[in-house]
């Protein structure tokens, strides 16, 4: 073969000037003209970083210090600058919602132009273009308020492919997007490669999201070095994932467990390519027999009622219809759905940050209604998704004890409170430190005792786990768990469908303002109806059932629940 | 949700026809005029024509109602104050003397400072509708292109757009963190004393500037992977190839303009009209 390579690092590191340590080690890569390549790694690992160094935000916008070459398209990218760069590599940021610059989608997708000085006619002429390859042109005239996840997302896209770029660049294309839309956004990708004139690479640790469609070679970067690039067979087959904190698909693990040897032959890149011989799909059904689900818990005393509720914001769009539903002492369950069904505003109204417009909430047997924002709070914690949001002290004991001190409760008790919240969240040793010293997980944990220490029935948690790596999300997932077995009722609003069937027994689901399903997490997650209307996406563990030939896949996906809570997942 | 403010409302009227630049040209033409004269009668033209055309961009007064509110008040402080300061600056232009009453002293209630107090207020009153059509009827990206068309540097434009853009936002933001504060214990009303206020105050803008520094920079790092400052000028996608319309508008704001100027020259002499003598 004789084709250069559009993307070529040679033994390059580098490091950022606000850093101690090289971020990127010793690189070496080629990434070809038409190549489809997902580079997967943690959180830290560096893989923005190097995504960063190919659109030229390295070195022209972050500074540091870099040691060998990295060529974009033949030339050193250091001798060129962000917008010659940009002219070759389109970059689709992960908030899209930063992306958005433009007051409507057509303006948007224009940007580029407009900076490029691209006469009036011309302009909507190609952002028409732009917008039919896409399917978006009926909704140029909308405005990001307008949009949904993965209108933007597409708005985003079609922004950068109005350029005729050579290579897109996705960084994590998927943390913002529901599981549905993340699928579409994988399928829009895949067909944009599909006629092999355009380089796409895409940074995602979401690996088997990302693998629902072909991808050429997966690179997977840890600790700033290469740790593999291979293909997506080999690469499931190995045990590469394991060791640098990437989760594997859910139906290799369930593979595994059933003891099935998975090789590169096997072809479980994907899950569309798995073959299984015939006494392989046997394994899988022994394993599937193998033990009796265990019994149901007996039925505890409920802690929140809610109770025929109805809300809108303003007269006319209801948001909340005859939203009914019983939370029970020490449950851990998740409130799911699309975006606009009224998650949050459900936690809105138990929280008396709103008031319903029928119906009531009943914490411990008492109506809410009555109380202030401040006395519900004592019952019913509520933790914002970004910790950033919520920090306001600098010291991270002041910030625990802040809503003790604002109920005047007396010095003793709030020290004493204080150091047991602390130390549930395992912050004990850090308490004189600044907050702005924690990393994310740490300052989501200060988050959390600070409501902890108002000794809260209920806590709720806005997308506890939303853009964490699986080693983050491991973290406070387990870290959530263990505050629900000290008896504190949690519920969380998500979209992370491993959340819902690793930790939260029970799931409610919500549609259109009205609560559309509440059963257990693997019935909600191989409902095809619940599924499509809450926007998520049937779990790999129900196709692997059906190849196995096992007729009852909400049984196999349970199975496979209970699993890995035998073995302290 | 929107912003109250500076709400474009998408109407199809032959106000929001017009490109932004022809409408802050108007506004900026018609400003002149009212700022030049002191002739009330020209004044009071002026005001009709502008109230004529906030009639006809079919902007509600349920939306302007906090502006006009606060357009009344400023108004009246504004009409106290000119009378405190100078109660006799009126007999100064006009050169006559009618006291109608004297307050304490040298207070002294004359025909000709209230008339020309009164002026003043039309002055404003007439200007104030052309204003609140341009911000209600241009959106923030057409309002940085024109701004932009008559020699604003477009990084400038450009940066008053993007606030706009992002306000609603930000506001939405601090709902939020204020809500999950308020849930911590922390009393925003009046009750607490101004210290407290204070530094409660500042536990909700912490957050909110932590948040929207990490929203700036993934904005600027968007802005820049596609190429913006990369030349001295720019195009713009929302910019509205002038029609006749804008033609007419034009001209209508200029003849308006050189109407008030003719007659300061020719029939008053003077900036100001004076019926006193």
């Amino acid at each position: 073969m004789n084709i250069k390579p559009i993307i070529e690092f040679r033994d390059f590191s580098f490091q950022y000037f606000t850093q101690s340590e090289p971020t990127l080690r010793g690189i070496t890569l080629q990434i070809f003209p038409g190549e489809k390549v997902l580079i997967a790694g943690p959180s830290g690992s560096g893989k923005s970083t190097l995504g960063h160094c190919i659109n030229g935000l390295i070195p022209f916008y972050y500074k540091g210090e870099s040691r060998g070459t990295l060529t974009v398209n033949g030339v050193e990218t250091k001798q060129q600058n962000i917008f010659r760069l940009s002219k070759v590599v389109g970059t689709v940021l992960q908030d899209t919602d930063c992306q958005f610059v433009g007051l409507t989608a057509g303006e948007d997708i224009a940007f580029s132009m407009e900076n490029d000085r691209v006469a009036l006619p011309e302009m909507k002429e190609r952002v028409l273009k732009a917008a039919q390859m896409l399917d978006m042109d009926r909704w140029l005239t909308l405005s990001p308020f307008e949009l949904s996840g993965g209108q933007k997302q597409r708005t985003a896209l079609a922004g950068v492919m109005v350029d005729d770029v050579d290579v897109l660049l996705f960084d994590e294309p998927l943390a913002n997007l529901d599981p549905a839309t993340g699928k579409q956004a994988i399928e829009i990708i895949h067909d944009i490669c599909r006629d092999r004139t355009k380089t796409v690479i895409i940074i995602e640790h979401r690996l088997e999201d990302v693998l629902h469609r072909e991808v050429d070679r997966v690179i997977l970067i840890d600790d700033g070095q290469i740790a593999a690039d291979m293909d997506a067979h080999s690469l499931v087959a190995s045990d590469v994932l394991k060791t640098h904190g990437i989760r594997e698909p859910l139906y290799v693990t369930a593979l595994k467990y059933a003891g099935v040897r998975v090789t590169p032959a096997s072809r479980a890149g994907y899950m569309q390519t798995l073959r299984l011989s015939a006494a392989e799909k046997q394994q899988v059904v022994d394993w599937h027999n193998a033990v009796q689900p265990p019994p149901p818990p007996p039925e505890k005393p409920p802690v929140l009622r809610v109770e025929h509720v109805d809300f809108s914001y303003d007269a006319g769009k209801q948001v909340l219809s005859d939203v009914s539903f019983v939370i029970r002492e020490g449950e851990m369950l998740s409130l799911v759905g699309r975006n606009g069904a009224g998650k949050s505003t459900i936690a809105k109204l138990m929280c008396g940050f709103e008031r319903p417009d029928r119906g009531r909430i009943l914490c411990g047997g008492e109506d809410i209604a009555k109380k202030s924002i401040k006395e519900i709070a004592e019952q019913i914690g509520y933790v914002m998704q970004n910790p950033n949001q919520m920090i306001s002290q600098t010291l991270i004991r002041d910030e625990v004890a802040l809503g003790l001190k604002l109920r005047g409760t007396d010095k003793d008790e709030t020290e004493d409170r204080v150091q047991n919240a602390l130390s549930i969240c395992g912050l004990r040793p850090f308490r004189k430190w600044p907050v702005a010293s924690l990393s994310y997980g740490q300052k989501k944990r200060v988050t959390i005792a600070a409501i902890l220490a108002l000794d809260p029935k209920i806590i709720i948690l806005d997308e506890p786990t939303a853009g964490q790596d699986y080693r983050h999300y491991s973290e406070i997932m387990d870290f959530l768990r263990a505050i629900n077995e000290r008896g504190i009722t949690v519920l969380m609003i998500t979209h992370d469908m491993h959340l819902m069937q690793e930790y939260t027994p029970r799931v409610i689901a919500l549609s259109d303002g009205q609560v559309i399903a509440d059963r257990s997490a693997a019935a909600i997650l191989t409902d095809a109806d619940v599924i499509g209307q809450a926007n998520l996406k049937e779990t790999s563990l129900y196709a692997l059932a059906q190849l196995a030939g096992i007729p009852d896949g909400t049984a196999f996906v349970q199975r496979f629940i209970d699993e890995e809570r035998r073995r302290g997942l | 949700m929107r912003n109250a403010l500076f709400a474009a409302q998408k109407l199809d009227t032959p106000i929001h026809r017009l490109s932004g630049l022809t409408k802050l040209c108007c506004f900026m033409l018609l400003t002149g005029a009212v700022m030049f004269s002191y002739d009330i009668r020209v004044i009071l033209c002026v005001m009709a024509f502008s109230f004529a055309m906030l009639r006809l961009s079919r902007i509600t007064y349920q939306s302007i109602r906090l502006m006009v509110l606060y357009v009344g008040i400023f108004l009246l402080i504004n009409a106290v104050l000119t009378f405190l300061f100078s109660p006799l600056y009126g007999t100064e232009i006009y050169g006559t003397k009618t006291v109608w009453f004297t307050l304490l002293g040298s207070y002294a209630v004359t025909s000709e400072t209230l008339f020309f107090i009164l002026t003043k207020m039309f002055k404003y009153a007439s200007v104030i509708p052309l204003g609140m059509i341009f911000l209600m009827t241009t959106d923030p990206s057409e309002l940085a292109a024109s701004l932009c068309s008559i020699g604003t540097p477009y990084k400038a434009a450009y940066a008053l757009s993007l606030t706009l853009r992002y306000f609603p936002d930000v506001q939405r933001e601090y709902r939020n963190i204020s809500q999950a504060q308020q849930a911590r214990g922390l009393e925003m009303s009046k009750k607490a004393k101004l210290r407290d206020r204070f530094v409660r105050g500042l536990s909700i803008i912490l957050p909110l500037i932590l948040s929207t520094m990490d929203r700036i920079d993934s904005i600027t790092n968007a802005m820049d992977l596609r190429g913006f400052g990369k030349h001295k000028k720019r195009t713009w996608y929302v910019k509205r190839p002038l029609c006749r319309g804008d033609v007419l508008a034009l001209s209508l704001s200029a003849a308006i303009l050189l109407g008030t100027i003719a007659v300061s020259v020719f029939v008053n002499h003077s900036r100001f009209y004076n019926p006193f003598v």
